[in-house]
């Protein structure tokens, strides 16, 4: 499970996250919804371990392993997956490639042998079959001259392929229309298990139609001001973020 | 933390500059320094004939006359010629010889940098290695030549160049010095004057060469230039392939390479010519390393004729070179793929010259330059077509990559078009090797090093494909290895 409790972050010397807690345990999904420039992408990010985001205070875990301590490749290995919200292109990797490559090193870290041709790629058949993506786009360098929902639906499939311990859905469903939204968020549905937590952060409480959250959470001003079960998102909907203004002060 | 530990290993043990060996072996020199003696010196102990002498000491003489060029974006201290030896050669009898009769301590130098020698073990899949053929040069002589029976039953040449005067003078006398003059350049024109061994090819018409040629340059004495030659002849309708790989100890002072190579393309005949080019570097100070001054040229002389260059440059301190076409038959084709790139403290001016004179010639040119450390990196090309090479195209793309922030990338393109149906198309980008794909690729599970090495050899990926097979695992394993230490 992951936990985060009292999280400071500084991005450039300004203070973001301002004491940020949460548990998500194993099997649940938790949606934390927020506005804009209420830290949502920080959260993610410093979970993440991108350099530049420091922190201050607290401490974040995964199933016990402190993860502060940890680079960004290290924490990957251990089944951290974050589904970026602009991925990123990697001219001349085709993408088949770049997430065998990454599979392996992933596997290699945690001591396991590395997964051969032939398994790799009837694996990659099956995923991309339920993706509906082409098995010739899987040849073509990983994102470039891919259409918003193309690149949405490539890092859904590097999560089925990389089968992590837990995901993060950052604003997954910005740029998508309402046909790509189903294929990817069935996608999503698909990885829910018992044995794994996600954290689906959005703007918005239509992705939420499609990936059911257990818990619903508000973000503002660089904490947890609200937390409530799925009819929260739905509150939101109708009320928006002004209520919390406040707190966010 | 098994993945960091690995990585640190992986870096340990690929951080230092793997060829930096020298092979203790008992060694012939010439007097230090230049004089006409010298030249002389050089052209007796190969038992060349008068006329190679005499045309040595023409290029002397014109040599004594001309100043080191001054217009590459490169800086280094004068170099005095007179500390330098311009002669080494293992002690042993001159000229070719059977494996058997090669001093051991050289046969081992080449197993250690993984050059296959030993033909009949080759041939017996002993080694299970490629199976090409390969010409030896160690210092100043070239020391064994593989497969040249099984290449003469096709007649094909594959000699060292000294024998090639002695052997086959008459190909000699036609053909060299008419792609690249005696005095076409500074180096060019020391290098005519003492030029010590190299490779020779001679394809006859309609053959293609059944297999790849390979020659294999090693720097090993101490305070020596090395100068050597090569010179290709594709006969009419015939194809070669050929590569060359050079390495060298690693050493405080700076070492001096002057080559010179000339292809030359007849009526539908095509040369594939790959370089992979791992002089020491200097170290991470900038101290030390092989100062690469190069002249390469190929002449397109028969109509429907090709070329193609591919560089895969990573080591030298000082790299100039420019392998250029000079498309002179109809229809005849140019391509230049080239990487290069510079860490440290190194400095590369590199890039082609494509002269179209011949109608409807058509050329390619894809650069792509990496720059990392306190490295300097500059492209420099000239497309040109002459008013009667009517209908001539070219494309260039010409890419830099920047890592870090005290690394440079600098282009240079001159385009000359003297008529008007001809298309030149020049594009170029310059990036900087981003955070943010790092941070993607690290997200993934890649360590910062292997997500750079996958992040520029994707960068590269189009000219490595131009490579032979077996070099391009290689050269991609040398684009790691020259940019280790290059982020954070």
């Amino acid at each position: 499970m992951l936990s985060v409790s009292n999280l400071h972050v500084a991005v450039g010397g300004t203070e973001i996250l301002k004491g940020l807690s949460l548990e998500i345990p194993a099997g649940e999904v938790h949606a934390v919804m927020g506005p804009n420039g209420a830290g949502k992408s920080t959260l993610s990010y410093t979970l993440a371990g991108r350099q530049g985001y420091e922190v201050t205070e607290g401490s974040a875990s995964l199933n016990g392993e402190d993860l502060l301590a940890m680079a960004a490749n290290e924490r990957a290995a251990r089944g951290l997956f974050l589904s970026f919200q602009y991925p990123l292109e990697i001219p001349g990797v085709p993408s088949l490639t770049f997430i065998r490559t990454a599979l392996n090193a992933q596997r290699k870290a945690r001591g396991e042998d590395e997964i051969g041709a032939p398994a790799f790629l009837k694996l990659a058949r099956e995923q991309a079959a339920k993706l509906k993506i082409e098995f010739d786009m899987l040849k073509r360098p990983l994102n470039v001259g891919f259409s918003g929902g193309e690149k949405k639906r490539m890092e859904i499939f590097q999560m089925a392929m990389l089968s992590p311990q837990f995901l993060i859905l950052d604003e997954t469903d910005s740029g998508l229309d309402i046909d790509a939204l189903r294929i990817v968020s069935e996608g999503v549905n698909a990885l829910r298990s018992s044995e794994r937590g996600m954290l689906v952060i959005t703007h918005y409480q239509r992705l939420l139609d499609y990936i059911k959250p257990d818990r619903v959470h508000v973000l503002a001003g660089g904490k947890i001001v609200a937390s409530g079960g799925p009819e929260l998102a739905l509150e939101l909907e109708d009320t928006g973020y002004d209520r919390f203004a406040p707190a966010a002060a | 933390m098994a993945a960091v530990k690995q990585t640190i290993d992986q870096v340990e043990q690929l951080e230092a500059y793997e060829h930096g060996f020298v092979t203790d072996i008992a060694q012939d020199f010439a007097p230090k320094g230049l004089s006409e003696d010298i030249v002389r010196f050089i052209s007796a102990k190969k038992q060349e004939p008068d006329w190679m002498l005499q045309w040595r000491l023409e290029a002397y003489a014109r040599w004594l006359a001309m100043d080191a060029p001054d217009w590459a974006k490169v800086s280094f201290p004068k170099i005095d010629f007179q500390d330098l030896y311009f002669y080494a050669a293992p002690s042993q009898k001159a000229g070719p010889m059977s494996l058997d009769e090669v001093d051991p301590e050289l046969l081992k130098t080449y197993a250690k940098l993984g050059i296959p020698l030993r033909e009949q073990e080759v041939l017996a899949g002993v080694q299970g290695a490629p199976r090409y053929a390969v010409d030896a040069v160690f210092d100043s002589v070239s020391v064994v030549t593989t497969f040249k029976k099984e290449l003469a039953e096709v007649g094909v040449i594959f000699c060292s160049f000294s024998e090639a005067v002695r052997e086959h003078p008459e190909l000699v006398k036609r053909y060299l010095g008419t792609v690249v003059p005696t005095t076409d350049n500074y180096y060019a024109c020391l290098n005519s004057a003492v030029f010590s061994d190299g490779s020779f090819v001679y394809v006859p018409p309609g053959v293609r060469c059944p297999m790849e040629l390979s020659t294999y340059f090693r720097i090993n004495a101490q305070n020596t230039g090395q100068f050597e030659r090569t010179l290709i002849i594709a006969d009419q309708g015939a194809y070669v392939s050929y590569l060359e790989g050079c390495t060298a100890p690693q050493r405080d002072e700076n070492q001096l390479h002057a080559a010179v190579v000339e292809l030359v393309v007849l009526d539908d005949a095509e040369i594939k010519y790959s370089t992979v080019q791992n002089w020491y570097p200097g170290d991470a100070d900038g101290k030390g390393g092989i100062y690469n001054f190069v002249t390469k040229r190929a002449d397109c002389r028969g109509d429907r004729s090709k070329v193609s260059w591919t560089q895969v440059e990573t080591g030298s301190a000082v790299t100039w070179k420019y392998p250029s076409c000079v498309l002179r038959g109809d229809d005849s084709v140019g391509e230049f793929y080239s990487i290069a790139i510079t860490n440290g403290h190194q400095q590369a001016d590199t890039g082609t010259k494509m002269i179209h004179l011949g109608k409807n010639t058509r050329s390619r040119i894809i650069s792509k330059g990496i720059s990392a450390g306190k490295s300097s990196n500059t492209y420099r090309g000239l497309v040109s077509a002459h008013a009667k090479a009517t209908g001539t195209r070219n494309f260039t793309q010409c890419d830099s990559l920047l890592i870090g922030k005290t690394s440079g990338a600098h282009t240079v393109p001159y385009i000359e078009a003297r008529n008007a149906s001809s298309k030149f198309e020049h594009e170029a980008t310059t990036t900087r090797l981003s955070d943010d794909q790092l941070f993607y690729v690290m997200q993934r599970g890649l360590s910062q090093e292997e997500a750079v090495q996958l992040l520029v050899n994707g960068f590269v990926r189009e000219v490595l494909q131009e490579l032979p097979m077996e070099f391009a695992v290689e050269a991609q394993k040398l684009v790691a290895i020259s940019l280790e230490g290059s982020v954070g």
